[in-house]
């Protein structure tokens, strides 16, 4: 049920988030409220806007308060709250986690912070699968369906109603009325299959900040792609001169060492997309991160040829990352750029260092592909 | 929402609290319950308690609070009760039966509060419908006027809305105009002093008493000038009627000012208010409505509301441990001059007058007290101790607060320091035409702490924007005399001597 307050809550999230009301941001204060969750102490931010008024600095007012404890002995930190009381305050304490937002809101805030678009669903316009539900129980049905626990009590009941129920020999009956069946109803599903593949570099000159930059880069990638298609498929390709598919776990943690064949990370792709996600019915989303030192131009060459023979044709949007290694950074980049750069399914970002995730998550998804 | 109808038990509920409220001698208006469901709750306690109030993001601030808290299982409201004729009070839907029957008779003590105690006397008990109506208007204007401008204008009214005189509805700060006009008529001519035989005149009326007593009608006169004629707490009234408001700002400003208003005796009676309900709900629970079976969780939930932290007062406990302080003191007779004046700590412990006027003294208490009174003339230094009162304080080299005195002295006076007008700073228009230049001068009523310097700066820039020419503000800081002042682009600040 919508609550007329929404409105008012909305807008003071969007306040919050600075989105609106600029003015205003310079008021908003970091609260908080300390709870619990299984062992852990845990932090639970709520953000409040002091709008100013005239009063007197909190530190020279003191209060008076309640309970034992000697003259000069020292309150529990976070016992005494700034403002009206009711506020929450700042307190501080040892508690680790915090609970803010849900994954879904996380990608909201990204969408509006980085202004981007919602994607547009491709191929199929609109592909609705029936499922059926199991939803709730019916005094009539076939006998294949029929609840026998509910049945069981329902005769249970009755008979204890009726008097004909005795402890000492506790037979029940089930009559024709007595039975219960599960009834389900078709529900549309409107299905939007959705996958991405992360490609990553793996060789001897990616670092591991290299790696973490990828991580944290794929965490929101992946945020909002999920907030954008439900029930979304990951396949992860390490590569280094060959390629070979892995879990995600060994996907950011792999360190391997050799050279760099990125046309065998592509071979790869391919296959997987071939096997796995027909195009019509898939929207397919491969990300690429290296550090853009391939092997030779001939490998380069072949990259782009199935780029754009096999894969540019099939995927939402092609996405290549090159990330700058300590080594510096590849010629990968300038190769594509001129060969495919042009070509609107292609993003194409340049990650120098972490600050440039920003960007970069801005570069990947602002086109709604 | 859709408020539910009572569910047969709980109308059973009801009707068994409000006889033994009734038999216990409190005297409420009708009262209506209605179940909510827990974010039909927190919405309306995030609204004041209204199911209904103007747009606006403070009310989604509140919201979020106390949705978050109630997930988390951290808080939950247990009562809400507005003042208003018939009293509305909210049911959580999926409270306990006990917890419903503690509400209620909590609820049966604050509508007995607002009914009788005097600071409620002046308030509109139609508030409900009042609430609608402000919401109705705000919403008219935001359509003409576009929602940001009429938000700006609230979140500046905001801004002020602690500017108002708290004791105006009960005393007449401005003369009556009719009166005042024939007073200023006979004081046009000064004659002196009634002579009854002519040839003494010059000796009752020597010429230069005569002559003073001119001048002085002149300074009067002078001063009847000025705007206002002496200082105005009620910031919001002087800006009201000398500001130059668009008719869409002067309607919610007064609107505001309204709510403002109803909402301050509230503010003034914290202590009492609830004091008093907690103690008929402890009356009423354990003296008659209590089951065997409920008492571990009326214990339960009845301690946790009057749980204390060191670092601040619980209204519920401090209002309550003092109503029934007062009522066994007069119960046994300890008061009055024999009382003060008797020095043996032996008699005193036995001091047992059986006088038994507790019950009727509270209820007079209840009538004419608010809480700055209320501390004032019944907290004692016995009170004091039983209660592990301290005044505490920040201490800048540990960076940390701490307990700085137990004192008795120090503690009440800390004490009704933090309720005098809210703890908060006392600010006066002094003069709407500043320098005869149509500037506003306000000045803050130095009582030895300094006004957080940030906020007044911003909160002086809101009062500019209304008046629309420059803000002044004297204040003290650190001592000595300061004018802050903002002439709608720049802030500055010049030393003033006081």
């Amino acid at each position: 049920m919508s609550l007329k307050i929404h409105q008012d809550h909305s807008r003071f999230k969007e306040i919050v988030r600075g989105k609106i009301k600029a003015n205003l941001k310079k008021y908003v204060q970091k609260g908080e409220m300390i709870g619990k969750r299984g062992k852990d102490v845990i932090s639970i931010p709520v953000p409040f806007i002091d709008v100013p008024h005239f009063k007197y600095g909190h530190k020279e007012q003191g209060g008076v308060g309640q309970g034992d404890g000697e003259i000069g002995q020292q309150l529990a930190p976070g016992a005494v709250q700034p403002g009206s009381g009711k506020q929450a305050g700042q307190g501080e304490g040892d508690h680790a986690l915090e609970v803010d937002v849900s994954l879904d809101e996380l990608a909201q805030i990204l969408g509006e912070e980085l202004q981007l678009p919602n994607i547009e669903r491709r191929g199929h316009e609109r592909i609705v699968a029936q499922k059926i539900k199991y939803t709730g129980i019916n005094t009539t049905g076939p006998e294949s369906l029929r609840h026998f626990k509910r049945t069981y009590k329902q005769a249970l009941r009755r008979q204890i109603a009726m008097g004909a129920y005795d402890p000492r020999v506790p037979v029940v009956v089930p009559t024709r009325e007595d039975r219960r069946y599960r009834s389900y109803k078709l529900q549309n599903l409107p299905e939007t299959n959705a996958v991405i593949i992360y490609m990553m570099d793996v060789s001897g000159s990616m670092g591991d900040e290299q790696k973490e930059i990828v991580r944290i880069e794929s965490f929101w990638l992946d945020t909002w792609l999920r907030h954008q298609y439900k029930g979304i498929e990951c396949r992860y390709i390490i590569h280094d001169a060959v390629a070979r598919e892995v879990d995600r776990e060994t996907f950011f943690h792999t360190r391997e060492s050799g050279g760099t064949m990125i046309s065998s990370a592509y071979k790869l792709c391919r296959e997987i997309v071939k096997a796995d996600y027909p195009s019509g019915s898939w929207n397919i989303y491969p990300f690429h991160f290296s550090d853009g030192d391939n092997w030779s131009a001939d490998d380069t060459r072949n990259c782009v040829e199935m780029l754009r023979a096999d894969i540019l044709p099939v995927v939402n949007q092609f996405a290549y990352g090159q990330v700058e290694s300590p080594y510096g950074s590849g010629q990968f980049i300038k190769d594509l750029r001129e060969t495919v750069g042009d070509l609107e399914n292609v993003a194409l970002s340049e990650i120098s260092d972490k600050d440039a995730i920003y960007q970069s998550i801005k570069d990947f998804l602002g086109r709604g592909k | 929402m859709s408020p539910k109808s009572l569910s047969p038990p709980l109308r059973q509920l009801k009707t068994e609290i409000e006889g033994y409220a009734r038999e216990f001698g409190l005297d409420f208006f009708e009262t209506v319950f209605e179940v909510l469901s827990y974010d039909e709750l927190n919405m309306v306690a995030a609204y004041g308690g209204f199911p209904n109030r103007y747009p606006h993001w403070r009310w989604g601030m509140e919201y979020e609070q106390l949705s978050k808290g109630y997930e988390y299982g951290l808080s939950k409201i247990y009562e809400l009760v507005i003042n208003n004729d018939p009293c509305y009070a909210y049911l959580l839907e999926s409270n306990a039966e006990v917890d419903q029957k503690l509400v209620m008779a909590h609820v049966y003590g604050h509508c007995d509060f607002f009914k009788n105690n005097f600071f409620f006397a002046h308030t509109n008990r139609r508030m409900i419908d009042e609430m609608a109506n402000h919401a109705t208007r705000v919403r008219r204007w935001v359509d003409k006027i576009g929602v940001e401008k009429v938000e700006d204008f609230i979140d500046r009214a905001l801004s002020l809305e602690n500017l108002i005189d708290y004791h105006s509805p009960y005393i007449r700060r401005k003369p009556d105009p009719q009166r005042a006009e024939e007073e200023s008529k006979s004081n046009d001519r000064v004659e002196g002093f009634k002579v009854t035989r002519e040839y003494m005149r010059g000796f009752v009326n020597p010429k230069e008493f005569l002559q003073e007593q001119r001048r002085k009608v002149e300074v009067e006169k002078q001063k009847a000038k000025k705007m206002p004629e002496r200082p105005q707490r009620d910031v919001l009234l002087f800006l009201l009627e000398h500001s130059p408001l668009e008719p869409w700002e002067f309607d919610i400003l007064a609107l505001l000012r309204e709510e403002a208003y109803y909402f301050a005796p509230q503010g003034q009676t914290k202590i009492m208010n609830e004091g008093w309900a907690s103690y008929w709900h402890s009356t009423i629970m354990t003296r008659r409505a209590l089951r065997d079976q409920e008492i571990i969780d009326y214990a339960d939930h009845h301690s946790g509301t009057m749980g204390t932290r060191p670092g601040a007062i619980n209204p519920y406990k401090l209002g309550l441990e003092l109503f029934r302080d007062i009522e066994d003191r007069w119960d046994r007779g300890r008061f009055g001059k024999e009382w003060d004046e008797c020095d043996d700590l032996r008699a005193r412990r036995a001091w047992d007058r059986k006088l038994g006027q507790g019950r009727e003294k509270i209820f007079e208490v209840r009538k004419h007290y608010n809480d700055v009174t209320f501390i004032d003339t019944f907290l004692t230094p016995e009170f004091a101790i039983e209660q592990k009162l301290f005044v505490y304080g920040y201490n800048e080299k540990r960076n940390s607060w701490e307990i700085m005195d137990r004192e008795f002295r120090k503690v009440k006076n800390k004490l009704l320091l933090q309720l005098t007008n809210f703890g908060q700073p006392i600010i006066e228009v002094v003069d709407g035409n500043y320098e005869n230049r149509g500037e506003l001068l306000l000045a803050h009523k130095h009582d030895g702490q300094d006004l957080k310097a940030d906020y007044a700066r911003d909160t002086l820039k809101n009062v500019q924007m209304i008046w629309r020419r420059p803000a002044n503000l004297i204040t003290k800081v650190e001592g000595k005399g300061l004018m802050l002042r903002y002439d709608g682009q720049n802030h500055s600040e010049k030393k003033v001597e006081l």
